[in-house]
């Protein structure tokens, strides 16, 4: 694959790095490939491509449903399809849908799930998706993967264009978000280890990446920690080989802007559990409850999701043992 | 009895045949029976099935629940061999309640959930349009499937599409499995209802050969074409027409017997 210069999507947000840069430079090597939305171009910052290529364009109007039986129809006929919505509707309203076009019928589509976790602010809770990875982790076969800045998007896009598998990619965060400032070598289902450490190991993916790096010089400036932090760009297949490597931690943790029920904590700990003995696993994210309805930092706040309250809980936590 | 009509005859037949012999699993026995002129229609007179596979024209079942009439129809074309129809809701068979995609037997589609049938067939059309593929795409759908939200998603698409390779039949047999449509939930009007989004729409007498011909003859071009076929849920069986709980039945040794001797009776003339 050709070096990308993560440097030019920086400020850009995933779904602005992916849509109106990278997919309009690489379009012309993809004549087969049709991009789906259900009216939403225009928040996927989808203009530029759609001018430009309005040929391999298609939006289906407010219907997520009939874009994922239009996808497997394009598919079964040669054709690529790459489908977008907001992350909630595309996973929840579709779930069908996804299992029976992209895992019964194994039609290699390409979700993408716009606006994941909290980034909907005042929208409020009917336009958060915090299921997502949970429902899509539950059908066979789907890869799942959400990048932790524009930088990573535009390679897990890359990567699922090549793929020929059914995939979903969550975007999070904004613009802000910047984890990786130079080329490096993605793998689906191979996670990023960022920082090496021996206390702790923080499993960080999407919007928390940065976060948990934050949280980790916190502790390790004003406690004296030896923390880790891994990308875990990729939900499933999940890289169990990282996860086994923090086996003689203290402590692991798992942080996602997604209910702590079914999403990464809980693929680490499904894994884990089989495995003897393993460290116990703090699962930080969003509780059992609907939100007060403000703006990203409240609602991140409010889950205890910003870098100094991951601090404090990990130091809480692991004062216990 | 002409050939069309002795292939529907052969149809019925091998429909009530199998539903006998799957048993206590039973089988959408009324739903298919309805549907048998519509899909010998298509079979013999109206699917092209160049040697070139990428030009046939593509038959997507929606109304899952008629596979048993859908393998029959294959059966009555050699795609399916008697042999494999006769597996039919055995253990471990490929040929279920509902069909599974598999091309070289003929099999377009895995339907199963309503209205999934529609929206891929939409994306078919779509397809083999942008391809300039002059093949044609036709859905058979049930009128209690027509409940289904997404129908109308794919209805809508077709006509902003313009998907005039596109071909929707409807075997109105106006039950669905709780009982009559218009009491369950009224769907009347389809025609209408068809037009209103777009579609160039006829309705025809759906155990009507002729009338079949005719209507598939008659499609206009430049706009997505829809047929209501006015059918009969359990057609051929006194017993079974018109009645709800042939939905889905078990078929025992007494009324096995009834139904094929009346079969047969009715197969002299």
């Amino acid at each position: 694959m050709e070096k990308i210069e993560l440097g030019s999507y920086a400020g850009l947000g995933q779904a602005g790095a992916v849509f109106s840069m990278y997919l309009p430079d690489i379009i012309e090597q993809h004549p087969n490939l049709r991009v789906l939305t259900a009216d939403m171009s225009y928040i996927a910052k989808l203009e530029r491509f759609k001018a430009l290529y309005p040929e391999q364009f298609i939006n289906v109007g407010i219907a997520e449903q009939n874009m994922l039986g239009v996808c497997a129809g394009l598919t079964s006929e040669g054709y690529q399809c790459v489908a977008l919505a907001q992350a909630t509707f595309i996973t929840m309203r579709c779930f069908e849908q996804v299992r029976q076009y992209m895992s019964y019928m194994q039609y290699p589509i390409i979700l993408i799930g716009l606006a994941g976790g909290f980034q909907l602010q005042f929208m409020g809770n009917t336009h958060y998706a915090l299921e997502d990875i949970a429902l899509m982790r539950s059908i066979p076969g789907i890869v799942i993967m959400s990048p932790a800045d524009a930088g990573e998007a535009v390679k897990c896009f890359e990567e699922a264009l090549a793929l020929n598998r059914p995939v979903y990619i969550r975007f999070t965060g904004d613009a802000s978000n910047s984890v990786y400032t130079e080329d490096f070598q993605f793998e689906c289902g191979k996670s990023v280890c960022l920082k090496g450490g021996n206390d702790v190991t923080v499993f960080a993916v999407g919007s928390m990446v940065e976060a948990a790096l934050k949280a980790a010089q916190i502790l390790e400036e004003q406690k004296g920690f030896s923390i880790s932090v891994v990308d875990m760009h990729t939900i499933a297949p999940l890289d169990k080989e990282a996860i086994t490597e923090a086996k003689n931690n203290k402590l692991v943790v798992s942080i996602e802007e997604h209910h702590i029920n079914g999403g990464l904590g809980s693929a680490i700990s499904d894994y884990t559990s089989s495995l003897g003995t393993f460290p116990p696993l703090l699962k930080l994210g969003v509780g059992d409850n609907y939100s007060e309805v403000g703006d990203y930092e409240y609602l991140l706040k409010q889950h205890r999701l910003i870098p100094e309250m991951i601090a404090e809980d990990i130091l809480k936590k692991y004062q216990t043992l | 009895m002409n050939e069309l009509e002795r292939i529907c005859h052969e149809i019925r037949v091998n429909i009530i045949e199998r539903s006998y012999l799957a048993g206590k699993n039973c089988a959408h026995v009324g739903g298919s029976l309805s549907a048998v002129e519509i899909l010998a229609v298509l079979y013999h007179k109206v699917l092209q099935r160049p040697e070139d596979i990428e030009l046939r024209d593509r038959f997507v079942l929606s109304k899952g629940h008629a596979s048993l009439a859908l393998y029959c129809a294959l059966e009555s074309v050699d795609l399916l061999s008697k042999e494999e129809v006769d597996t039919f809701e055995q253990n471990g068979s490929h040929y279920t309640a509902h069909a599974k995609k598999d091309l070289a037997k003929g099999l377009e589609f895995s339907g199963g959930s309503l209205g999934l049938g529609t929206s891929y067939a939409v994306g078919v059309a779509h397809a083999l349009k942008m391809k300039g593929n002059p093949a044609k795409v036709y859905a058979l759908l049930g009128d209690g499937e027509c409940n289904e939200g997404l129908v109308w998603e794919a209805m809508m698409y077709a006509k902003h599409q313009n998907l005039d390779n596109l071909l929707v039949i409807v075997d109105h047999n106006h039950l669905q499995a709780d009982g009559p449509i218009e009491t369950v939930m009224n769907t009347d009007s389809l025609a209408e209802k068809f037009s209103a989004f777009g579609f160039s729409t006829q309705v025809v007498d759906g155990h009507s050969i002729d009338s079949l011909i005719n209507a598939f003859n008659s499609r206009i071009e430049g706009k997505p074409n829809a047929i209501i076929a006015e059918t009969v849920k359990g057609k051929g069986v006194s017993f079974m027409e018109n009645k709800t709980n042939w939905h889905f039945a078990s078929l025992p040794e007494n009324r096995y017997k009834k139904a094929i001797t009346e079969l047969m009776n009715n197969g002299k003339d």
